[in-house]
This record gives C-alpha cells, structure tokens and sequence, in this order.
C-alpha cells in the first residue's frame, strides 16, 4: 500500500486542501476581528488645544483628549522641591521628575490610575491628594506624588505623561 | 395511501403525523415524562427546573425591554427612564428583569451547591458539570454586560474597572483592552457592542442548557444518597410526580421573587446607578452586583495587578477540574463526614467573601478577605484532594429503596411506592 504512488499525490490533496481551507478561514475572520478596532473617527479625535492662562500656581483643571481626562497642574514651588528630592531608586517605576515635564511649573498627565483606570482624587483643592500630596484613586487605595509617580497601593505605573507640545505661553496641544 | 402504513402510536392524528416525520413527540415522552428520577431527590433538585425557567424569563423581559432602550451613550440612560416613567408596564419589565438577574444568581448557586454537596459533578457526569461551569461563566459575562447598559455611573465605571483586568496581561493587553472596547476608553463603541452580545449570549446559554439537561439525561440524575439506580423500584416518573414537585417550587420562587419586585425593587441595586455615567468623574466606591462580588474580593486582596487578575479568573478556572480534584469514590457528602464540614465552610466562606467584596478593600476587610481566598484556593488544592485519605467514609446504602429503611418497616414503603406507580 504504502508504495503506491496514488497515496502520496492523495496525502498532498489532502494537506493542501486543509491548508488552503484553514488559510481561507482565518483571512475571512479577520476582518471581523478587524471591525472591533477603534473605527477611523475614533482615531481622529486625536488632538485637544488647552488655554493654560487663567491657571494660578498650585490650581489644576481636567480637560478631555480621547474620552480620558487629562489632568493640567501648574505647580507651585513646594511640589517641585518635593518631586525632585526623591530617590528614584525607591520608585516603583523609576522615573526623574524632569523627564516628566517641559517646563517644571506644569505637570501635564493622563488623569487614569494605572491600576484599573479609575480617575484619581486631588484635582480639586478640597480632594484629598494622597499622601504624597499628588493624587489619591479612591478605588484601590493608590498613591500618587507631585509628579505623578506611583507611590504606594496596587497600581504598577506612574501616571502617564501624554505627548504634548507648547504652541505659545499660554496655549497647549495635547495629542 | 401511504398514510395508512404509517405507524398509529397515538390517538391523535396530528401527533402520529407529526411522529412519523420528526420523532419528537415520543422524545418528549421519554425524556420528560418516563424519565426515571430517583426517589429519593429532594428539594434542592428543583433547582435546575427553577434555573431554566428564570432563563424564560429573562429572555422574554429583555426582548420587550430591547423594544425600548437606545444603545448609544447620549441616549440610554435617558431611554431606561423613560421605560421606568413613560413605558406602559416598563418599570414593572425593568424590574422583572433587574431583579430576576439577581435570582437567576441565587437559583444557579444553591444549585451549583447542590452539585458540590452531593457529589454530582463525579464520574459519569464530569461533562455535564463542565457545561454547568461553562454556563455559569456565560452567566457572569452576560450579567456584566447588562449592568453597563442604563449607563449609569456604576455601569460605566464597572465596566471601566473590569475591562482593564485585561490590560494586566503582558505585552498584548492594552491592546486586547482597546480591541474589546473598540475605543481608548469605555465609550459609544462599548455599549453598542455590549448591547449586541447582551442580547445574543442568552441564547447561546440556552443551547448550552440544552447540552447540559441532555447529558445529564444519560447517565440520570444523582440523589442525596449519591448512589446509582438499581432498579425501578429505585425511581419515580418524571411526570407526574416531579412535575408536579418543580410547580410547586416554582410558585414558592413566584411568591418570593415577587415580593421582592413589587414592594423592594431596588434592594440589589446601588444608588449609585441612577446618576448618568460620567467619564470624568469617578465614584468614591466602586461596587459590583453582590453576585460576582466574591471574585471581586478575589482580585482587591492581591496588592499586585497581574496577581490578582490571574487569581480571579484562577477562581473560576479551578471549577471546571473540580470533577478531577476530588479522589474519593463516594459521591453524597452525607456519607462523607469530615468532607462535609469542609464543603459547608466554603459555602459560608463563598458568601463572606461576596460580602467583603462589597466593602472597601482596607484594614479589618482586606484581612477577611485574604483569609477567604486562601481558604477558597486551599478548599479546591489541598483539602479536596487529599482529605479521602484520612476520611472514613460512613457506609453507603445497598440501594436507594434501602434509604427509607427504618428498624423493621421494610416492605410498605416499597409496596406504596408500586401501587402508586
């Protein structure tokens, strides 16, 4: 049997058949996967420009940049100090304040705790900050710094630092 | 013609026609009426029947509750409203389905205890309880997508808290995050998905109960006793006798159910949930329905992110080998006397930990809760593995008959029992 030329053009039918079958299959699933995706107008809401002139020193205000708030904060001199005189080597996710900022009287973040995306308190003056007097996630008890680096509780990540630019003094654009 | 060779089962014509061509009338027949089940089943195996018809329910309320919700984020929340205030028997639907989710919970985990308990998830019947697990998982999902429909600030910020336990994986999370949500955050994108797979899930939950019922056909149902049918004398008919057990717990579960619809609609519902979802601003406290609120505990216990989401979904995952975890032979945990114990903690245990998993995760709560889990993790890895080898089991019944035998009143029961079939 096994000599029979016919069995061996048979295994290479067969193979090729289930190949080409299981090649057509994934290439019609894929765009359904596809279609899951952030669809292209999503993509586009890709920029938000901010005026920064009406923000005292030690105030922070929320703008929005693709449905996440974004926190602003012109920090007053203290808070520099503080974020600066940290030892990074006792960091969770080490990382130097002034790779964190443009300019250092404005810290600009994502305002989305790392852990599981809840918005963390200490935006308004009243909020409680954490202590380390940055920000404080309600939901599973992160703390955050002046920089907005992760300090204690479950999240693993700082908060991250959206790209953004300075057009002029007092207009930033996020995204 | 060729109608009179077909064969004349039944009285009436329609049925021997309809037999003829799909044998479904006497599949019904032999698998909800003569069905043997054994005597000896109690209460606790209405459950299954009860299950099913919540399902019914809950299918046939969405349906109409479907007819008047908007799946889009500037218009669901007011839409649910308006079936609540404007909708002809709305807020009655709404809470027909609201409140049902919540039992249809209660219903699959006194029968997922039952299981546990009688050792019914033990050879021949590992599969079947695979698909229970499996329709219990669909179960949670479905559920989950359902709360973030009112599109309320619990809804948002559960799913925005759920979703990103897949963010936790490495490399491909956030981009599993964003494919799931089919946007940076839970938006427009995600409710109107969530809509889509909230409707259509139920039914596949329905083919798998169909599976489940099916296999559990085959091999019959397990009994309190935990031992095999011997003879016929062992059973009862499906119909009428535990037709006529399930209607009655049926209306027991209407009168309660109701109750609770009509005079405390909204005492599983958190308050929080009828202020609109707002992206910006989260709530103090994040609560999930108490029904999944014991994996919630789960996850807050652990102080890592990735340990407490492989923990969590860890705790469903172990169900579906529980069938290979237990060694002993012996099926009832009423023959089983230390097991007993072990398994009736971690019904109190399961419960303790829903409890904490609504409570802030601090001090006093988070020490419960990390008791719990470790209990939860050793009930499933060390002690249902291992205690058969100390366990002395007590000794099992000849046969289900031999169940009822009290000192010298052997031969009436068994005399009744065949006058009545």
């Amino acid at each position: 049997m096994a000599e029979n030329p016919d069995n061996k053009r048979r295994d290479f039918l067969q193979l090729s058949t289930i190949t080409l079958g299981a090649v057509g299959t994934a290439a019609f699933i894929w765009p359904f996967l596809k279609s899951m995706n952030p669809a292209e107008d999503t993509l586009a809401l890709g920029t938000t420009e901010v005026d920064i002139s009406s923000i005292e020193e030690g105030q922070s205000i929320t703008v929005k940049w693709r449905g996440k708030p974004v926190f602003i904060r012109k920090r007053t001199k203290t808070e520099i100090e503080e974020a600066k005189a940290v030892n990074i080597s006792d960091l969770k996710d080490p990382e130097q304040d002034v790779n964190r900022v443009k300019k250092e009287e404005w810290l600009i973040l994502v305002g989305v705790c790392t852990h599981l995306g809840c918005v963390p308190l200490g935006q308004k003056l009243t909020d409680t900050k954490g202590e380390y007097n940055g920000w404080y996630c309600p939901c599973h008890g992160s703390h955050y710094d002046t920089s907005g680096r992760i300090r204690k509780g479950p999240a693993p990540e700082n908060l991250p630092v959206p790209p953004y630019s300075f057009l002029n003094d007092t207009t930033i654009k996020i995204g | 013609m060729s109608g009179n060779l077909e064969p004349r089962k039944y009285k009436n014509p329609f049925l021997n026609w309809i037999e003829f061509r799909l044998p479904i009338i006497s599949y019904f027949e032999r698998e909800y009426g003569d069905y043997p089940m054994p005597k000896n089943c109690n209460y606790f195996w209405s459950f299954g029947a009860l299950a099913t018809i919540t399902l019914m329910v809950m299918i046939l309320s969405g349906i109409f509750l479907a007819m008047n919700y908007t799946p889009h984020t500037d218009m669901a929340f007011d839409s649910v409203e308006r079936i609540m205030r404007d909708v002809n028997y709305g807020w009655l639907l709404r809470y027909i389905h609201s409140n049902g989710a919540a039992f249809f919970f209660i219903i699959v985990y006194i029968h997922i205890l039952r299981g546990m308990y009688y050792g019914s998830y033990k050879y021949p019947r590992e599969l079947n309880w695979i698909l229970g697990v499996f329709i219990y998982l669909l179960m949670m999902v479905t559920a989950f997508m359902g709360y973030v429909l009112p599109w309320g600030q619990m809804s948002y910020w559960g799913a925005t808290v759920i979703t990103n336990l897949f963010s936790a994986i490495p490399v491909i999370g956030e981009g599993l995050k964003t494919w799931l949500l089919g946007d940076y955050t839970v938006g427009n994108a995600t409710l109107n998905r969530f809509f889509a797979l909230h409707y259509v899930l139920p039914f596949v939950i329905l083919g798998v109960v169909g599976l489940h019922v099916a296999a559990v056909h085959v091999h019959g149902s397990n009994n309190p006793a935990g031992i095999d049918i011997k003879s016929k004398n062992d059973t009862v008919k499906f119909f009428p006798y535990m037709v006529m057990k399930d209607a009655l717990a049926t209306c027991i579960f209407g009168v309660i159910i109701s109750t609770v619809i009509f005079f405390g609609p909204n005492l599983m519902a958190e308050v929080d949930n009828y202020i609109p979802a707002d992206p910006l601003v989260t709530p103090a406290h994040i609560v999930p329905n108490w029904y999944l609120a014991p994996f919630y505990a789960i996850l807050r216990a652990i102080p890592d992110k990735l340990g407490g989401v492989v923990l969590m979904f860890g705790s469903i995952a172990i169900l579906f080998v529980l069938p290979w975890l237990d060694r002993s032979k012996v099926r009832s945990c009423n023959f089983r006397p230390i097991y007993k114990w072990f398994v009736m903690l971690f019904f109190i245990n399961f419960f303790v930990l829903g409890y904490v998993g609504m409570l802030p995760a601090e001090g006093l709560y988070l020490l419960i809760a990390r008791i719990g889990l470790v209990y939860y993790f050793g009930f499933f890895l060390i002690i249902t593995p291992f205690i058969h080898r100390i366990e002395t089991p007590i000794s099992l019944p000849m046969g289900i008959s031999d169940v009822y035998l009290g000192a010298g009143e052997k031969k009436p029961i068994l005399n009744s029992q065949k006058e009545i079939i």
